[in-house]
């Protein structure tokens, strides 16, 4: 075309310069809908701590409570329940819990403050999953060599009664343990020294 | 009379002569080649099964509630109080799964017979597109009824997006729009179901048919019908879409409804296949249920999911797996070297590939509607065997066989034998 030679560069500018203009203005305008997306001050307002009390909660039961619309775990533990975590140590992943989330106070052999009460959430770490109580009792079902734990019915992950994960479970790291503050016979998740002082 | 509608017509025809050419174009003498088989009814009959998908679901919008709190009652309410309410429902549950039966069974026609290979490959990614619209709009209606399967399938999904390195949870929570799956989150999948994605399916369509239209539609024995014209221009191996296929399409279409009735009304649940037995539960947000499973038309992605294992302390490759799996459809046209499109004229390699293909796509469901325990265990223990349940480890091996389909492809296509293609259709 020999009408190329001719191009207008001021209009062909304006041109671009518009288009330009008119892109930006397009993200721009993107922008509140894609934020009105984002949790509400309402669904932030929900994450507020919630307290148990542990007196009801006999050994070797776990109570159930829901902590930011999650299921978090008490188990009250028995002698028997903290000695399997010693047996369960040498098939899980991270024995010491080196990659999973807990706060500083649950970074030890039994992630808790106190080995007889163990608070985590009930969370599959693999895909969100709730995995089920499957106590040392059902070696019928998880095998010879059971000691007592988690087992997800999604994907097949096994977990401890510390919530550490087994080898070879799709689940890459342990159950999370949630801050929380633990005075005699009540427990309030969602609220430790370490958030407070935060 | 007749005077009346010829000059009525006339009077119309005057002021939008579009309307009666795009009916030539794309009906009266749209050429198509005059040797379809069986395989040419699943396009007419997903375009069909669309209608029905919008119908039945524009009526189940007038008595469903998308809040926590009221969408299972209101799901009850229409199976037991709405006139015909159980009808309608079960129409657009059926719906769903009869979709992706004929979407599966199209998308199978065009590797057999070739027709995504040049000049049709814009056809066939427009088609990849509708396919993957379909999932998401499959995926958001599932969460609808808010039982527990919809619940806990939707909080895996959502979770899937979670695991991407560096921006996983804040997307997840974005999708979510809350901590965990919740009242926002049913409120925003059914605005995404009922009006996005719908809305991105039909424009998506248009594109295909469009695309189709442009280029012409590939036959059965993969030669070019264009090629050899009469003295009007219309091909000598083609026929007018109308009368001919709409008249064969009709019959398709009959014999389909008389299937989808059958299930319909003798089978709605399809034993827990189409609706799964725990989603006759209301969610509840800390109770997943014993055995979860995705649907059955998306159970071969979920297996190849759950047969990669975590490397470096992180699921996101067996997200990844899972994402290639469907992405790859994209590049097929590209990683099919063959010099023939149809499987009447390939080789060996090809048809065994193609076989394999379908045994392990079949296989793949099959694990993923049940436990990854469903075939017991390895009696014996090895250093490799990070896991010992059996089932697990057939889907690795099918789930390798799945890609070696795709990724092998360039090698096995380009060093077939293939026959001679003759220059004209067979009958």
């Amino acid at each position: 075309m020999s009408d190329q030679q001719k191009v207008d560069k001021t209009r062909r500018n304006l041109v671009v310069a518009t288009s330009a203009v008119g892109a930006a203005a397009g993200v721009g305008v993107a922008i509140p809908f894609v934020a009105s997306m984002t949790p509400s001050e309402k669904a932030k307002a929900a994450g507020a701590p919630v307290e148990i009390d542990l007196t009801h909660v006999a050994p070797g039961e776990l109570a159930v409570v829901e902590w930011r619309g999650k299921p978090v775990w008490v188990i009250h533990r028995t002698k028997e329940m903290i000695e399997s975590l010693k047996m369960a140590a040498p098939r899980l992943t991270d024995p010491e819990s080196k990659s999973s989330k807990q706060p500083s106070y649950a970074k030890n052999d039994v992630r808790s403050e106190n080995p007889e009460w163990m608070v985590m959430e009930g969370v599959c770490t693999h895909l969100g999953c709730s995995p089920q109580l499957r106590p040392a009792e059902a070696k019928a079902e998880m095998g010879a060599d059971w000691v007592g734990g988690f087992y997800c019915p999604c994907h097949g992950s096994k977990f401890d009664l510390a919530g550490r994960v087994y080898r070879g479970s799709p689940a890459p790291v342990n159950l999370v343990v949630p801050p929380y503050t633990l005075t005699d016979g009540k427990l309030v998740v969602g609220e430790d020294k370490e958030t407070k002082g935060a | 009379m007749g005077t009346m509608v010829s000059r009525l017509w006339a009077w119309f025809d005057a002021r939008m002569p579009s309307l009666a050419e795009q009916w030539k174009i794309h009906a009266a003498e749209y050429y198509a080649p005059k040797n379809f088989n069986f395989w040419y009814y699943f396009g007419s009959l997903a375009g069909m099964v669309l209608v029905i998908q919008i119908v039945s679901g524009i009526f189940l919008t007038m008595n469903y509630k998308p809040d926590a709190a009221l969408a299972f009652g209101s799901v009850e309410y229409i199976m037991r109080d709405v006139s015909a309410g159980w009808l309608i429902r079960y129409i657009h549950s059926t719906g769903a799964s009869a979709f992706f039966i004929v979407i599966y069974l199209h998308m199978f026609r065009g590797l057999l017979y070739g027709s995504y290979k040049e000049p049709r490959e814009l056809v066939w990614i427009f088609g990849v597109l509708i396919y993957l619209t379909l999932m998401g709009e499959a995926f958001f209606g599932y969460l609808l009824p808010w039982g527990q399967m919809s619940y806990w399938g939707a909080q895996v999904i959502v979770n899937l997006f979670g695991t991407v390195p560096f921006i996983g949870p804040d997307l997840a929570l974005w999708i979510r729009g809350d901590y965990v799956v919740s009242d926002v989150t049913l409120n925003r999948f059914f605005a995404l179901h009922v009006i996005a994605f719908p809305l991105v399916l039909l424009g998506l369509i248009v594109a295909h048919i469009l695309a189709l239209h442009d280029v012409g539609s590939n036959n059965p024995d993969g030669v070019e019908i264009k090629k050899h014209k009469d003295s009007s221009g219309h091909p000598l191996d083609g026929i007018p879409f109308h009368p001919y296929y709409t008249v064969k399409d009709l019959v398709g279409a009959v014999v389909f409804l008389v299937i989808f009735c059958a299930v319909l009304f003798f089978a709605p649940e399809m034993g827990g296949y189409f609706l799964e037995a725990n989603n006759f539960i209301p969610a509840d947000p800390l109770k997943t249920p014993e055995h979860i499973a995705p649907v059955w038309y998306f159970t071969p992605y979920y297996s190849i999911l759950r047969a990669v294992p975590p490397l470096f302390a992180s699921q996101f490759p067996g997200v990844v797996a899972m994402g290639v799996a469907v992405m790859i459809l994209f590049f097929l046209p590209w990683l099919d070297r063959s010099a023939v499109r149809s499987i009447r004229y390939r080789g060996r390699l090809y048809k065994w590939a193609l076989g394999v293909f379908v045994v392990v796509f079949f296989i793949l469901g099959y694990l993923g509607v049940n436990p990854t325990t469903v075939w017991g265990q390895f009696g014996f223990d090895a250093f490799f065997l990070d896991t010992k349940d059996r089932a697990t480890w057939v889907a690795r091996v099918c789930t390798l066989l799945y890609f070696g389909f795709f990724f092998l492809m360039p090698w096995y296509t380009a060093r077939d034998e293939v026959k001679p293609v003759p220059e004209r259709v067979t009958a």
